[in-house]
């Protein structure tokens, strides 16, 4: 789906040819539309929740922001972020290679199959793991008498967070693999590469931009990912709190300044993966000359 | 180093891209394995290069049965049609790459290893580019920086497909050259794939010709040209006319090239000549082109007349000529 | 000439990569999401009936459904003129608007919804000039809207931008040349190679509005038969303990989903074979 394809529009050729030039009023009218509805679609949330985290001051901003259970939370998502991140990325490239580099019968069964989560309700992505790990669920009694928790604990935000983030580096790395082709591969193995001296001086290489790339978006969404980990977290404060609950605690406790305060954590995140993206869109598009 | 292909059958599906093909390359050959494009010449290449497994048959590498052994292991230098060069790597890198990769016994110091880059490189005269890019390279430079790079291993055969496909004509004709001197000094078996008849006659010790996977004909330049096996062959190694002559077996077919038909001015049918109407007339370059009409089948033929006798003849469109054909081919309908 | 499963190729890995990518496939997709309906057949067809016709869950089905589309819809004409004035025009800040297109990508979805909150409530920024005028956005269906919107707009600029970018000029040259006006060449030349993708943006769209969550519950204010979407309802369920009314709506929910994988697939595939036709 679009979140994870590379868009890399083309050098527009806007203005280079007659036919292309609309006249002065139509591109002004509409550019004023499309801009004045970016502004109030995506820049006045993205203001709005800045203006608000600060409307009590710098110091309540930072006030809120050292409180333990905030920190908690960032530690959290940093754990969650960092235990799923990895297995989608070593998931990715092993999917990424059978499916780019082989042909095989069942081909685009398993690209659609890889696909599935990003068009499952977070809310039942999340409802899943409760089904198998929760007290009614599968093993729900097993677990309960080896006194191991999955649900309404870490382990099962992590497993609905790699389940959310489950197909972006995969859905990077597969048409990245394939637009290379194989001569590259085939070459260094007629030059006498091992299997594994072929992946990681020749095909690794060619596809770190794109790499980083899903790991920036699965970053973005394992941090952020909100309806899954509600679902999965039982909302114990200081314990099973990722961030974007912690938000929605302290709105709905009417503390908004605080929940602004750490959305604005959030936000900042969000600017900073939009900056990461646009820079390795622009290394991808360089590096596939 | 030999070359020994033997019974090699492949099918993609059900698509029979190589139906029994055997040939033998000596040390020292240049062979080309010419054909149109669907002809298995490609898959063949690839197969004697470990890059494909073929359905049945076996492949001999100095005598020795190399059928089960990997691209890796074969020792082969492949060029890629297009290049396949290792865009991270620099043009020093790239040609380095197969020597670095080797396990610490057998790799060279590193000064040893720089000082084989700097001769290659030397080789192909692009000593001066060695820290450029392959992006930042002419298609020519890639080729011949793929050469180097499959060169550096100091392969038992080289194997080229496609050399020159992706090059323009005046690079192509000088590439093609130096490749021939090349392969003389390395005295090693090499096979390139070409679909370009005036390429493979003019570089190759001898020429494979390859039709629907099969090999329809092998033999040097001179040979296949002057003896072609069929009438495929015949059409593929340069432009012909279809020539019925009067008494015509219907089992067969008649050709002939252009600049073996003979015009005269002429408008009775003597001397076994059938006449023609000049439709036509392309008189720059070295030789003129005539495009003429026959008026007894209506067929059109083609010509090609030096200039000194299209000046002899002051032909203009729309004159009735004679045609006689000097060396007519007859081959079996097929 | 045997058929078989994979075709032979000289580089290594294939058994490895493909074991390891179905075998993470399976436990971490596979096998949960098959226990929403393994688990919805072991209570009775009746009771999920019943569930899943309840008068609220049907209200919220009207509610998600409508909004998505409604939402949909609205993305597509505000996509497809972002999309073209991106494409088309040149402006001081257009590489900045660009990347902006991608922040309801990047921004938590909770983030999102209480953003939105604090913007269309009666006292907001947007609320307070919408107020006089009689409309009220905020703990509305057309809060809903907005939320979905806001989530849907970037899937349909993402998915025209290349097509309108890579739409060749002299297509609209060509028509120029016959005679057309310029509306007539963005009707007849410009608007058709643009549709399939105008379509798949949207199907992205509805299909993620439809599950959307976080970004609608703040927004929504979730007053029962009103403006409860139907994830919020599995929510609700849960906090109950009533896992297998939950199950059942998911189970619901699910199928929806899977029925606009497919969908989507099938007009991805059409969008690019248009693609390299044109």
């Amino acid at each position: 789906m679009a979140t994870a394809a590379i868009e890399v529009p083309r050098k527009s050729e806007a203005g280079a040819r007659a036919i292309r030039r609309d006249p002065p009023l139509v591109r002004w009218g509409l550019t004023v539309l499309a801009l004045g509805a970016l502004g109030a679609f995506i820049v006045l949330p993205l203001a709005a929740v800045f203006v608000q985290a600060f409307a009590k001051g710098v110091p309540a901003y930072l006030a809120a922001i050292r409180e333990p259970d905030t920190l908690s939370a960032i530690k959290l998502s940093l754990l969650v972020a960092g235990v799923s991140v990895p297995l989608n990325v070593v998931f990715g490239v092993a999917a990424a290679w059978a499916i780019a580099k082989f042909q095989f019968k069942g081909k685009n069964v398993l690209v659609t199959l890889i696909d599935i989560p990003f068009a499952v309700s977070p809310v039942v992505s999340g409802l899943i793991f409760v089904l198998i790990f929760g007290a009614q669920g599968w093993f729900g009694e097993w677990l309960s008498d080896h006194d191991i928790r999955i649900v309404f604990a870490v382990p099962g935000i992590i497993l609905a967070t790699t389940f959310v983030t489950f197909p972006f580096v995969a859905r990077e790395l597969i048409p990245l693999m394939q637009s290379q082709g194989s001569d590259e591969e085939e070459a260094a193995l007629t030059l006498g590469a091992s299997g594994w001296q072929m992946f990681f001086k020749i095909t690794l290489p060619n596809i770190r931009w794109g790499l980083l790339y899903g790991v920036v978006l699965c970053t973005a969404r394992a941090l952020g990912e909100f309806g899954a980990v509600s679902v999965v977290s039982g909302h114990i404060r200081g314990q099973t709190n990722t961030l974007p609950l912690h938000v929605e605690i302290l709105y709905n406790e009417y503390n908004y300044s605080g929940a602004f305060a750490v959305a604005s954590l959030l936000s900042v995140i969000a600017v900073i993966t939009l900056t990461l993206k646009k820079f390795l869109e622009w290394k991808t598009k360089e590096g596939a000359k | 180093m030999s070359i020994e292909v033997s019974h090699i059958r492949k099918f993609y599906g059900t698509f029979a891209a190589l139906q029994d093909v055997s040939l033998r390359i000596e040390k020292g050959e240049l062979v080309a394995l010419l054909g149109p494009s669907g002809s298995g010449k490609t898959s063949l290449l690839r197969i004697i290069a470990g890059l494909e497994v073929p359905d049945s048959g076996s492949i001999h590498l100095n005598d020795e049965d190399a059928t089960n052994a990997t691209a890796r292991e074969r020792q082969v230098g492949f060029v890629f049609q297009h290049y396949a060069l290792f865009r991270h790597l620099t043009v020093a890198e790239n040609v380095a790459f197969g020597l670095r990769l080797r396990p610490r016994a057998t790799r060279p110091a590193e000064a040893e290893i720089r000082e084989r880059v700097r001769k290659l490189l030397d080789l192909i005269q692009l000593d001066w580019l060695g820290d450029r890019y392959p992006h930042q390279l002419s298609g020519g430079q890639r080729q011949r920086v793929a050469l180097a790079r499959a060169l550096a291993v100091e392969p038992r055969v080289l194997l080229l497909d496609e050399p020159f496909g992706a090059l323009d004509a005046k690079v192509r004709k000088e590439l093609r050259r130096w490749l021939r001197r090349l392969h003389d000094d390395l005295h090693i078996a090499s096979v390139f794939v070409t679909h370009d008849q005036e390429e493979a006659l003019e570089v190759a010790d001898r020429v494979a010709i390859m039709d629907h996977g099969k090999i329809v004909q092998m033999g040097t330049p001179a040979e296949v040209y002057d003896n072609p096996a069929n009438a495929f062959v015949y059409q593929f190694l340069g432009d012909v006319n279809l020539f019925h002559g009067r008494a015509e077996a219907e089992s067969s077919v008649s050709y002939v090239r252009p600049y073996e038909l003979e015009i005269t001015r002429q408008t009775e049918t003597v001397n076994g000549a059938v006449l023609a109407k000049v439709r036509h007339i392309a008189a720059a370059g070295p030789a003129v082109r005539l495009e003429l009409l026959r008026e007894d089948t209506g067929h059109a033929l083609e010509a090609e007349i030096s200039r000194d006798r299209y000046r002899e003849l002051r032909l203009s469109i729309g004159d009735t000529v004679g045609v006689t054909a000097r060396n007519v081919r007859v081959f079996a309908k097929q | 000439m045997s058929i078989s499963f994979k075709k032979p190729s000289i580089l290594p890995g294939f058994w490895p990569a493909f074991s390891y990518t179905v075998l993470y496939l399976s436990l971490i997709v596979l096998i949960p999401l098959s226990a929403v309906f393994l688990k919805s057949v072991t209570s009775s067809w009746a009771h999920l009936w019943e569930v899943v016709t309840s008068p609220e869950v049907v209200a919220s089905y009207k509610l998600s459904f409508g909004a998505s589309l409604v939402a949909g819809l609205v993305s597509v004409v505000v996509g497809f003129l972002v999309a073209w004035v991106l494409v088309r025009y040149q402006f001081p800040g257009k590489a900045l608007a660009d990347a902006l297109v991608d922040l309801p990508f990047a921004l938590p979805t909770a983030v999102a919804g209480i953003a939105l909150t604090t913007l269309y409530t009666e006292h907001g920024w947007l609320g307070r000039y919408l107020a006089p005028l009689g409309i009220k956005v905020a703990f509305t269906p057309l809060g809903v809207v907005v939320a979905l919107t806001f989530i849907g707009l970037p899937f349909v600029v993402r998915s025209v931008q290349p097509v309108l970018a890579d739409a060749d000029a002299e297509l609209e040259e060509a028509a120029a040349s016959l005679g057309a006006s310029r509306w007539q060449v963005f009707r007849l030349v410009i608007f058709p190679v643009v549709r399939p993708a105008l379509l798949t943006g949207f199907a992205l769209a509805f299909a993620r509005a439809l599950g959307e969550y976080g970004s609608v519950i703040f927004i929504a204010g979730n007053m029962p038969m009103k403006t409860e979407i139907t994830p919020l309802l599995i929510v609700s369920k849960l906090e109950q303990y009533d896992y297998a009314g939950a199950t059942a709506i998911a189970a619901v929910m699910l199928t929806a989903s899977f029925l606009m994988l497919l969908a989507i697939n099938a007009l991805e595939r059409r969008t690019r074979r248009f693609m390299v036709m044109g």
